[in-house]
């Protein structure tokens, strides 16, 4: 595998994690449980459909093959794509949906934080301005765990319910393959291995805070470096592909 | 023979799509303006969020302005670094914004109590009340957050110090 094949493959990942999980999410658009939480999700999707599309766009111009970044999103399908697991599962109810926000965030924080110091001036510039948004994010949805832990009995027991069910996909985020390999001998990817410490010590400090119980000796999934998803994906992307698939020149 | 003073000035026309009272200029996410002769120039333009649906308007309304005073070839790359902040604001704009009903960005993003939650104080923009509360973290457009005055009770947007 090249460099360039390698950086391809990694920004590539990245961007799937993030337009996944912006597509699943906005499904809660109109359907909060309240208005405040309905505009807290969808400025949430907003602003990582934004960090795809400009990973996308790299991504198309490292490939270099003609492909733009909207082809890269519509016309895939769902062992091309690389995204963590834990995005493109159902939203469940609002505790699940910010249980998994919250995990999905605080590893964010901590891999742009490392990335922003990536020898890759196109990385390290999205890194820096997405770990600004990132960092709203994450205070919003670990106020939300901490309610949801420290509050009622029903509260609690459904934040507590979405965290074990959860917790099993946790591992993939910090998987490192070949590409990572590459990457890291060249200065331009992160040592996923350093960012799992810190993102263990700050899930561990805030379960605690909410009074949550971290689930351990847990057996992790994995697959989606290889492009292999739970069942979950191929209906996420029929959804989403659709209007592109059936109207290849639509113009928007 | 244009320079780059008039082509700034040329730009500083332009208003914010979503908050019409600034300028582009003023936002600060104007980064860079290199002319090659009087009928080419390329210009670095950085998001103020990354997901902010007003970044391709801005790029129409600058291509427009450029095309209708002469410049037939026009680049522009979206830079990423340095991350755009509030810190750029013009106190200038930060007045207007506060004119026409938007509190300002009251930190400097090196504050970073905002990061770890502290409660902080919003000014109100119509009675100048410290005494507002927080509605929502996240408001009309992905800059804003939503706040109430408790004084004079208007709801108010706040733009988020990022």
């Amino acid at each position: 595998m090249t460099t360039q094949e390698a950086l391809f493959q990694y920004t590539l990942r990245i961007a799937d994690t993030n337009l996944i999980l912006a597509q699943r999410i906005s499904e809660w658009t109109g359907h909060g449980p309240f208005l405040e939480e309905d505009l807290a999700l969808t400025n949430i999707a907003l602003d990582i459909t934004g960090v795809a599309k400009s990973l996308l766009e790299y991504a198309a111009s490292i490939e270099n093959k003609g492909r733009s970044a909207d082809e890269l999103a519509y016309f895939r399908n769902d062992r091309q794509f690389y995204n963590a697991q834990i995005t493109e599962l159902p939203n469940g109810d609002y505790a699940r949906t910010i249980v998994r926000q919250a995990i999905v965030d605080c590893f964010d924080y901590y891999f742009y934080t490392e990335l922003a110091k990536s020898k890759d001036e196109t990385l390290m510039g999205i890194a820096q301005k997405s770990i600004k948004e990132v960092t709203y994010h994450l205070r919003h949805t670990s106020s939300w765990v901490e309610r949801f832990g420290d509050g009622t009995e029903e509260s609690h027991n459904r934040a507590q319910q979405a965290l074990n069910e959860l917790w099993q996909y946790t591992g993939e985020l910090f998987e490192m393959t070949e590409v990572d390999e590459i990457l890291i001998k060249e200065g331009i990817a992160v040592d996923l291995n350093k960012v799992k410490e810190k993102w263990e010590n700050h899930m561990s400090e805030l379960l605690e805070k909410s009074t949550l119980a971290k689930p351990e000796n847990v057996f992790m999934q994995t697959g989606s470096r290889k492009g292999i998803h739970t069942e979950h994906l191929a209906f996420i992307l029929a959804e989403m592909q659709a209007l592109p698939r059936m109207y290849p020149d639509a113009k928007w | 023979m244009k320079t780059k003073e008039n082509i700034l000035s040329l730009l500083s026309e332009i208003p914010d799509p979503e908050i019409p009272v600034i300028t582009i200029v003023e936002l600060g996410v104007i980064r860079e303006i290199t002319l090659i002769d009087d009928t080419s120039i390329e210009l670095k333009i950085t998001p103020t969020y990354s997901g902010c649906p007003a970044m391709q308007q801005i790029e129409d309304d600058v291509r427009k302005k450029l095309q209708e005073h002469g410049f037939s070839s026009i680049k522009i790359n979206m830079v990423f670094s340095p991350p755009w902040t509030t810190d750029w604001l013009t106190e200038e704009a930060k007045d207007k914004l506060q004119k026409y009903g938007i509190a300002p960005p009251e930190h400097t993003t090196e504050d970073k109590s905002w990061l770890s939650g502290k409660p902080k104080s919003v000014t109100c923009p119509r009675c100048k009340s410290k005494n507002t509360k927080l509605i929502s973290q996240f408001g009309s457009t992905a800059c804003k957050a939503l706040y109430q005055c408790q004084e004079c009770l208007e709801p108010f947007d706040y733009f988020k110090c990022i």
